[in-house]
């Protein structure tokens, strides 16, 4: 039986991105478009950063998922226009974040509370982080660092 | 037999672009493991990540525009010294740290507003190529801007270093306007505007930041040219390529 779009969304949902694995690739607003034609289906993606490493990873895990669901015969397109965007994110992706000690983007250009005690004292280490989409910031409350996702 | 830049400036245009994010991306990079501190460590890595991403755009579709079955890393790593077309300026040897990031600054006031306009091309492709960096260039302009800042107005020493960085950039800073026959393609086909189009812009953005630094403004006008039309690079590219192309020249077509 051939697959639907639905199905494939719904699989796409269950593959995590690989350096936040607590919110999926769909989460993540990576995923621009599904479509399938017989048994052909076709998943259009967009890189978050144009040199984010991940996405080679995310390419193979999404393949890799599909293929564990019998999809066999799948294309995967890169597309950058328009350019991946925070505001992709999916309402559960930014709770997810913050319960995994990641601070979400705010418009504002930083966070708004610390992930970990929740307090507003807060400053910023580096405009950098651990992966290109992060920078590192510091609580003045519980002294922890943590990273905060970049709003782009 | 590859076209000349008059036969397809699009290909010209799109290698200038490419060759300045891949040869700054690769200078970047020379910092990993070495740098002042580990947030900077970070942060130039991070840095370098984005101009290679950039890199991977702009050359894949010159492979296109040539037609001749070239991808992004054969241009990146089977090209020789004078086949490149990045400017001088972000060849030469990082220096310090400040003179890295004076670089990085001088190179991203003008790539704001450039791939700004960039974004309304023609030509769909570099439109779209444009505004996907523009995002990671703003970011970067914001960084650089700070960060010469923080350093030409912080100690004696730091001051010294920035006015010493900024002697030396000078001359190379002027090239990117400098226009020829190829940007005259680019603005009559729509493509692009003419680089000297926005050195005002550049200007006052430099001169505004400097100013906050407690820098001067260079008075000289003289610009080195040569390496975005591949007449004259600096000694340095040749120990840069022989690096950066080793394992491609040594193993031909490895991959991962």
């Amino acid at each position: 039986m051939p697959v639907t779009e639905a199905q494939i969304w719904n699989w796409l949902e269950g593959v995590p991105d690989p350096e936040i694995p607590v919110i999926s690739v769909v989460d993540l607003g990576v995923i621009r478009d599904v479509s399938v034609s017989g048994n052909a289906a076709t998943v259009t993606v967009t890189p978050t950063y144009s040199g984010c490493p991940a996405m080679a990873v995310i390419a193979m895990d999404i393949e890799t998922a599909l293929a564990a669901n019998g999809v066999e015969n799948l294309q995967i397109q890169t597309r950058i226009a328009p350019p991946w965007t925070t505001d992709w994110l999916s309402e559960k992706a930014r709770s997810r974040l913050e319960e995994f000690g990641i601070a979400p983007p705010q418009p504002a250009g930083g966070p708004t509370r610390c992930p970990h005690c929740k307090s507003d004292q807060l400053e910023k280490i580096s405009q950098f982080g651990s992966t290109p989409c992060k920078a590192q910031w510091r609580c003045q409350s519980c002294l922890e660092p943590f990273d905060y996702f970049k709003c782009i | 037999m590859t076209l000349s830049a008059a036969e397809n400036p699009l290909f010209e245009f799109l290698l200038r672009q490419g060759d300045n994010a891949l040869v700054l991306g690769h200078r970047t990079s020379e910092w990993c493991g070495v740098a002042p501190v580990l947030e900077e460590d970070i942060a130039l890595a991070n840095m370098a990540l984005d101009l290679i991403g950039q890199t991977q755009l702009w050359l894949g579709y010159a492979g296109e525009v040539e037609g001749a079955g070239r991808t992004a890393d054969d241009l990146a790593f089977l090209r020789e010294v004078y086949d490149y077309r990045n400017l001088l300026m972000l060849e030469v040897p990082n220096g310090d740290f400040g003179r890295t990031q004076m670089r990085q600054f001088l190179f991203d006031a003008f790539q704001v507003p450039w791939l700004t306009r960039l974004q309304d091309s023609t030509n769909t492709r570099v439109a779209e190529i444009a505004a996907k960096c523009l995002k990671e260039a703003l970011y970067h302009l914001d960084r650089s801007s700070h960060t010469v800042i923080a350093l030409g107005d912080g100690t004696e020493e730091s001051n010294r270093r920035m006015s010493d960085a900024l002697t030396f950039l000078w001359p190379y800073s002027g090239e990117v306007f400098k226009v020829d026959a190829t940007d005259h393609a680019m603005a009559e086909a729509g493509v692009a505007p003419l680089p000297s189009d926005l050195h005002s812009v550049w200007l006052e953005t430099v001169e505004r930041v400097l100013t906050e630094a407690c820098l001067t403004l260079p008075e000289g006008t003289f610009a080195q040219s040569g390496g975005r039309t591949g007449f004259r690079h600096t000694e340095h590219l040749g120990h840069m390529l022989a690096v950066m192309q080793t394992l491609q020249r040594s193993y031909p077509g490895a991959a991962w």
